[in-house]
């Protein structure tokens, strides 16, 4: 039976807003933009307070890694049903080259310091796309994972997990403590309602230093460039099977 | 003598705060992804078929989106106006059929909140909190609509209860509240002004005699519930009257000023929707060789719409903030509602002129817009009495 489950909610870009990169193609515009939490992340989140309800875990920790901003995204998490946030200071630079290797550095310190023994976080992030932060938590902390989870059971003091992977579904048996990472399919997350996101408000935010972790976040990656996709070029209309077939056959593709 | 006509001097500046607080931001975001996630998809079956849309009713509801204005010692969540208005204007934005059943609530149960004694809120804001149930504010007759004096629905005491006979008409949730703010007259003497002769009452819905009529048909808003409700020879006790014999009327208009600000936020949203769809289409529409977004004809238009929406919106977060301070705020609701109803008719009707042909069909979603607007200038206070109301307060200053 895990007592503290700890869940990482990242602030990304909404996934309705148009991405725009910036003119000088070192990153995407973020400035003004719309942010909200990572959808995987929300799943994650739904997740936790499932097993809180089923009286399976004892408290959900919501932690959320970057500048005062993301203290949104941790509210939206205490809204939802997490008992209290843990806001990881990181700003400018640091913020801008933080990744999945930092953060599960991050995770695995805090993981041991609020003694958890369940970690669940969403199976990507939708601006990176990196589905990595699961896994590199979980060697960090030499635990077991269940990633791309799309069912969870407490069983004992084991978890079985049932995995999305490219031929179907997984089930295997990990035990606790270890790490899962939510798929889509995992639940269906619930709204915060006004009075939940009333008494939020009252719920504990706790900030913390990466250094107060004695977490290196220094980057061994440099972006050289961002690029918008290639524009999308007009197709050609045939009439007949031949026209087609000659048409791919002259742009060597049969 | 430059002793001054000039009546405009501000002494309290509406510091409308230059962003809103998490927590109202919050809020919003739950009623804009609400209404874009389940009202809007189903919107328009709705309007068609006319079905009161239940479903969304409860699930607004179970968000805490409803019955925002109850006390929070009643189960509510004690919302200022300024709150209730944000979260009505991103409700009415996704359908005004579905808002108004909701925000008929708010009006039935302003009275019990404004008037109520402690056992009268208890009871009847109280299970409001408990279970989705729906009131109505029944006042308008057949033959009284602006003229609320002119009410001759009568009330007629015998012992420890009121016998209530008459007919009233054009009931939002007629036909599906749980109870009715009713207005009655008490005093049968034409004599007396109508600031004495009238009560209000709260009605059980099923209390014998209580009939109502047919759902209407109406051009616009239409699965919202209206319909005539008819009162025969209903007993209620003397326990269910507000404040007390004669205080009727009072209660009737004072709780306009607290419900004609969200009334103006509906009529906002529905003219924000009707110009993010003209703006959309027009940046997908071409004609003579060119988007018609770059045509100044239609560009002009939606500078127009713009400007008027963004005004329409300004005035009803002034009027709520009034209230919310404090101060008595008839002149700023009335002058909100008036504009928001009348700039969302104009909208409407150029969004369905910037859709063309197209605008008038029914499968594109301008021409519903159109229709719902109309009742904006009739209830709550017609266009009309809100420019009467207006002129009272405007040249009571001059008279100072």
């Amino acid at each position: 039976m895990a007592a503290r489950v700890l869940v990482g909610v990242k602030r990304v870009i909404d996934y309705a807003v148009k991405i725009r990169v910036k003119p000088d193609n070192t990153g995407v515009v973020t400035d003004g933009v719309k942010h909200s939490m990572n959808p995987f992340c929300e799943i994650a989140v739904e997740e936790a307070v499932r097993l809180k309800e089923k009286k399976l875990v004892k408290e959900v920790v919501a932690v959320s890694c970057g500048p005062q901003q993301v203290q949104e995204t941790i509210r939206t998490a205490l809204a939802m049903g997490a008992d209290r946030g843990i806001h990881v200071e990181v700003s400018g630079k640091d913020y801008d080259s933080l990744g999945p290797l930092q953060v599960s550095k991050i995770l695995a310190a805090l993981a041991k310091k609020e003694e958890a023994s369940l970690i669940i976080l969403g199976k990507q992030a939708i601006d990176d796309d990196c589905n990595q932060t699961g896994q590199m938590t979980a060697a960090l902390l030499d635990w077991p994972q269940g990633t791309f989870a799309s069912e969870v059971a407490v069983e004992g003091d084991k978890l079985k997990v049932i995995r999305e992977v490219d031929g179907g579904l997984e089930t295997i048996k990990i035990n606790l403590p270890a790490v899962v990472t939510a798929d889509l399919r995992l639940n269906t997350p619930r709204y915060a309602t006004l009075p939940n996101i009333m008494k939020a408000k009252k719920k504990k935010i706790t900030n913390v230093k990466p250094g107060d972790l004695g977490v290196d976040l220094t980057s061994r990656l440099e972006v050289l460039r961002v690029d918008e996709p290639p524009q999308r070029q007009a197709g050609v209309k045939v009439e007949t099977v031949e026209d087609l077939v000659g048409k791919l056959k002259e742009a060597g593709r049969i | 003598a430059a002793a001054s006509v000039h009546r405009g001097q501000v002494t309290h500046f509406p510091c409308l705060p230059s962003e809103l607080t998490d927590q109202q931001k919050e809020f919003k975001e739950v009623a804009r992804k609400f209404a874009q996630e389940e009202i809007i998809p189903v919107a328009p079956e709705y309007d068609r078929s006319g079905e009161y849309p239940f479903p969304l009713i409860r699930r607004a509801w179970e968000l805490g989106l409803m019955n925002s204005h109850i006390p929070e010692d009643y189960g509510g969540l004690g919302l200022s106006s300024f709150d209730s208005c944000l979260i009505t204007e991103e409700l009415a934005y996704g359908c005004t059929g579905v808002q108004t059943a909701i925000e008929a609530n708010s009006l039935g149960q302003m009275p019990v909140i404004i008037a109520g004694n402690e056992a009268q809120k208890k009871k009847y804001l109280g299970r409001m909190t408990e279970e989705p149930l729906m009131c109505a504010y029944c006042v308008t007759e057949p033959g009284a609509g602006s003229d609320v004096a002119g009410v001759r629905t009568r009330a007629v005491k015998k012992g420890d209860e009121y016998i209530i006979n008459g007919q009233k008409m054009w009931i939002t949730n007629g036909g599906k509240a749980n109870w009715y703010f009713l207005l009655a007259r008490t005093d049968p003497d034409p004599k007396c002004p109508a600031s004495r002769a009238f009560t209000g009452f709260v009605i059980e819905a099923d209390t014998p005699g209580v009939q109502p009529g047919k759902k209407e048909m109406n051009m616009g808003q239409r699965c919202s519930d209206t319909r005539g409700v008819t009162f025969e020879d209903v007993r209620i006790p003397k326990e269910n009257v507000l404040l007390g014999e004669g205080a009727g009327f009072k209660i009737a208009m004072g709780a306009f000023d607290k419900t004609r600000p969200p009334v103006a936020a509906g009529a906002t949203g529905l003219a924000q929707r009707a110009l993010d769809e003209a703006t959309k289409y027009a940046l997908e529409r071409k004609t003579f060789g060119r988007l018609i977004a770059d045509h100044q004809a239609i560009s002009f238009m939606l500078a127009e719409m713009a400007m008027k929406v963004e005004l329409a919106r300004l005035a009803y977060q002034r009027s709520a903030w009034e209230v919310d301070d404090g101060r008595r705020n008839t002149y700023y609701a009335s002058i909100a509602k008036a504009y928001a109803g009348d700039i969302a008719n104009q909208v409407a009707t150029d969004a369905v002129q910037i859709f063309g042909g197209n605008g008038f069909n029914s499968e594109y979603p301008v021409e519903k817009l159109m229709r719902d607007a109309k009742i904006y200038q009739i209830y709550e206070g017609t266009a009309q009495i809100q420019r009467l109301i207006i002129s009272r307060e405007h040249l009571a200053k001059y008279k100072r």
